[in-house]
């Protein structure tokens, strides 16, 4: 399988993990391992001063195994976008960022004005731009030209696990933009990672598919074979539909009845 | 000792005046710790952190990864 190439950089892997809503750090290790994952998204927040040690997710992760995607999840507006990815770079040393601006608490739908003109600011400031968007081929356009590495339309909305709602439209924005594709958010099992990737984008993101299954670790290896399958059948490019039966065997020479 | 108050995370704070953010990182039993400062919304980076002082009514934010999607 050819690897994934982001602004100029490969990743073995087409499939990127979030670090969220893990029932413990150790499942959470185990189970990025075992999606082979190469990026992983963390979030930034406030330290507990009072106990330090808890959340810092540096303590299970090495930045060595694995690249971190800070992201600016729970911000609503520009400003708030920008101040995250410039907070998520200075502790993490690299210019990537995962751009979320939330435009309504109820669906985490994108508020797509402020995340064009947070992706602006941010490529000016020299970041790598990935911003989480919907699936609509205007907005995805949009943030192209704003300078985006990467476009990431939701399969469905964050967290809800409903899968590939709309095939057409990431249809649609895949054949319509230069830039990697990677379908972000909604994928539920390992049969909506697959479709989606039939779908001919570049990769999947996902958190709660793999965090909130009962096992957690099996769930992470089946999304890692499911996206991988859904590549491949991508690429070796699958029969037309038809309406109506074709015989797989010969009609000729079957044995007359007796 | 003159004592000054700040915010750290949004929780208020009694420090000694003239104290900088190394100083208030040790305090804290932070130094060290991956983390990022922001004071008053500014990035603090680590070369100065030695250097900037704190002033009353300083907002400090200390924040680091977590885990998200």
């Amino acid at each position: 399988m050819a690897p994934l190439e982001i602004a100029g950089r490969t990743f073995a892997s087409r499939l990127i993990v979030g670090t969220g809503k893990y029932p413990s750090p150790e499942i959470m290790l185990d189970a990025i391992r075992a999606s082979g994952a190469d990026m992983v998204t963390v979030a930034v927040r406030r330290v507990d001063i009072e106990n330090p040690d808890r959340d810092d997710i540096l303590r299970t992760l090495s930045p060595d195994e694995f690249s971190l995607l800070p992201n600016t999840a729970a911000c609503y507006s520009a400003e708030e976008a920008i101040r995250a990815a410039r907070l998520g770079r200075a502790a993490g040393m690299s210019d990537w960022v995962k751009l979320e601006v939330i435009g309504d608490p109820d669906t985490l739908l994108p508020h797509t004005e402020e995340l064009i003109e947070a992706t602006r600011v941010l490529v000016a400031e020299g970041f790598v731009v990935l911003p989480y968007t919907n699936d609509d081929l205007i907005t995805a356009l949009r943030l192209e030209e704003a300078g985006a590495a990467a476009v990431m339309p939701l399969a469905s909305p964050i967290g809800s696990g409903l899968g590939l709602l709309n095939p057409l439209n990431i249809r649609i924005i895949k054949s319509r933009l230069s830039v990697p594709v990677i379908v972000d958010a909604g994928v539920g099992t390992a049969s909506d990672a697959c479709a989606t990737m039939e779908q001919g984008v570049d990769g999947i993101l996902m958190n709660t598919a793999i965090a909130a299954a009962e096992d957690p670790v099996e769930m992470a290896g089946a999304m890692r074979l499911a996206v991988e399958a859904g590549r491949r059948a991508y690429v070796a490019g699958r029969m037309p539909r038809r309406e109506w039966a074709v015989p797989s065997s010969p009609l000729e020479g079957v044995p007359p009845p007796a | 000792m003159k004592i000054m108050q700040i915010q750290v995370n949004g929780k208020e704070r009694d420090v000694p005046a003239g104290t900088s953010v190394a100083t208030l990182l040790r305090e804290l039993g932070l130094d060290g710790r991956m983390l990022v400062v922001e004071l008053n919304r500014r990035i603090v980076r680590p070369p100065e952190i030695e250097s900037v002082q704190l002033e009353a009514g300083d907002r400090v934010e200390l924040v680091h990864f977590v885990g998200g999607g």
